[in-house]
């Protein structure tokens, strides 16, 4: 018993960062169809911003947070206006290629300019420890990420019924040029969505990091390929259909790393993706997609 | 001065043109419509004079001001707003957020306060129905919504296309008294419709186009009574 509830606090805080990520996504996709595979490199910028705090200045757990999601506020709203801006409204080939593009120079430019090597992230130490939660030992990472991520989602949600900016967000994914109609810019929507996919990743950089302990310039590949996995399940486009997938895809996987017989953990990943095709063939449009459209 | 004034509007998508040189005028207090068959180029025209197609030539000024060229968004605050073919209400948004969309246009928060007063006064069946999603209200129900979200951003001339279209018959009523409450209370209206007849029978003025180019143009009264109306609609058929 003791141990499932671990494994669901296990699968609970991975998830929750695929769903961080997965939101990131599905949120821009919604608002300008674009499918942007450099979402991790915004991710691994984050965690660079975290070692540069840490080392240089031995920065309090606070400080290495702000620094984590700053970045990825401000690098996602960089990339939006100097690399997907001036393809606003192109084929969806010529966005995904844009952002392959966008993607490749980033794991370049670190690789030349900070290092091909993992740069180690020292996080205080008790971050690491275990406590004790209803009688189950549970890490303070893990419990971070969960307060992190429903906080981080509880806040999005509020953003996107309570505020005129959100509900226009979400008229604009449903329909571009009538929500122009309403005098919402376009310029507005595009950015804000990226700002939050910026935010997201920085949250979701910060849990991954503290996580690994270290940040290299291809971290942000496998995170950003689950999320992609994820937001497909859920439905590509849907928003609570990206949380949901996040989630699932998270507890099936740390579900799998537990019970499946140790010869066979080398193939985790390609059981986790079956059991993805599995729920796409059951639902091709996603868990909670909708069959005609996209939101 | 004329309230909107369009001069030389040619519309064109690829080597499509779909209007040609044609020039309109809307005086404030007035209904204005625009008539023509299937294909004529009369969503064309108010889409363009908004600012939603980028491709098109021509001029259109609003108060004298040149607009042409003007992005939609920006249009929608100096005073005029169109209720597009087909009503394109938010399906996913509730009734209430639809119009909250509305009156973002407007600075002045307690004239918006004002105007959704005075909108679920005029419209109950909305104020009943505030809180269920826009897609699940029925085609009558969609269309009074449309028309009360474009009056949210408190229009001076509002642009209209075809808000009868396939609407059961005790809408249709609702939405021509509607069109003349709102002249009665003073805003401009330029009104596409299929419904000849109706049309011609509440609006001022109105023009007629074929395949894009202007046929005919004069007082609603004149209209009826050409026969060159008949002719515009050849093969369809007058209403
Ligand atoms: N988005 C578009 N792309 C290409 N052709 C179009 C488009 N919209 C309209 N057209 C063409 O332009 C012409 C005028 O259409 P439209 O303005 O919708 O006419 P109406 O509103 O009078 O029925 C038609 O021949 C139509 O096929
Ligand atoms: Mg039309």
């Amino acid at each position: 018993m003791d141990l499932f509830v671990q494994q669901l606090v296990n699968a609970i805080s991975l998830g929750g960062v695929y769903a961080l990520l997965a939101l990131g996504l599905a949120m821009v996709f919604s608002i300008m169809g674009l499918v942007n595979f450099a979402h991790g490199e915004i991710m691994t910028l984050g965690g660079y911003a975290m070692w540069f705090v840490t080392v240089q200045f031995g920065a309090p757990l606070p400080v290495v947070v702000a620094a984590s999601v700053l970045t990825g506020l401000v690098a996602a709203l960089l990339m939006e206006r100097i690399a997907f801006r001036p393809v606003r409204g192109a084929s969806v080939v010529t966005m995904l290629l844009t952002s392959f593009a966008v993607s490749v120079m980033l794991q370049v430019t670190f690789q030349n300019v900070i290092s091909p090597r993992p740069k180690g992230v020292q996080l205080p130490p008790e971050m690491s420890r275990v406590i004790p939660v209803l009688g189950v030992e549970i890490g303070v990472i893990q419990l971070t990420a969960i307060v992190m991520v429903l906080v981080s989602l509880g806040l999005i949600m509020l953003f996107l019924r309570r505020t005129t900016l959100g509900i226009s967000m979400r008229a604009a994914a449903q329909d571009f040029s009538v929500a122009r109609l309403m005098g919402i810019h376009a310029d507005a929507v595009v950015a804000t969505a990226f700002a939050i996919s910026g935010l997201l990743a920085g949250v979701a950089a910060f849990l991954w990091v503290a996580q690994r302990g270290s940040v290299d310039p291809g971290m942000g590949l496998t995170p950003i390929i689950k999320a992609f996995i994820a937001s497909v399940m859920g439905g590509l486009g849907s928003l609570p259909g990206a949380v949901v997938g996040g989630f699932v895809l998270g507890f099936v996987e740390i579900m799998l790393q537990a019970w499946l017989p140790q010869a066979a953990l080398p193939f985790k990943d390609a059981a986790s993706l079956a059991i993805v095709i599995a729920i796409l063939l059951w639902r091709p449009q996603g868990l909670l997609g909708r069959a005609a459209d996209r939101v | 001065m004329a309230l909107l004034s369009v001069e030389h509007l040619t519309v064109s998508y690829g080597a499509i043109r779909a209007v040609r040189d044609l020039s309109l005028s809307v005086e404030a207090g007035e209904i204005v419509a625009v008539l023509g068959a299937n294909g004529a180029g009369k969503s064309s025209t108010l889409n363009a004079i908004m600012g939603l197609l980028p491709a098109s030539e021509g001029s259109v000024r609003l108060d004298g001001r040149e607009i042409h060229g003007t992005p939609p968004e920006r249009v929608v605050r100096l005073g005029m707003t169109l209720t597009p073919e087909g009503r394109h209400v938010f399906p996913r948004l509730t009734v209430e957020e639809n119009l909250v969309l509305g009156a973002i246009p407007l600075r002045d928060r307690s004239r918006a306060q004002a105007l959704r007063r005075r909108i679920f006064e005029r419209f109950p069946v909305l104020a009943e129905r505030r809180g269920q999603q826009a897609g699940t209200l029925s085609g009558g129900e969609q269309q009074q919504l449309a028309i009360a979200r474009s009056l949210m951003s408190g229009p001076r001339l509002l642009l209209l296309d075809e808000p009868s279209l396939g609407l059961a018959p005790r809408y249709v009523d609702l939405i021509f008294d509607l069109i003349l409450d709102l002249r009665e209370e003073g805003t401009t209206i330029l009104l596409v419709e299929q419904n000849v007849e109706r049309t011609l029978s509440i609006a001022d003025r109105g023009y007629v186009l074929v395949t894009g180019q202007l046929q005919l143009s004069g007082p609603a009264a004149e209209l009826q009574a050409s026969s060159g109306i008949e002719r515009a609609y050849l093969g369809i058929g007058v209403a």
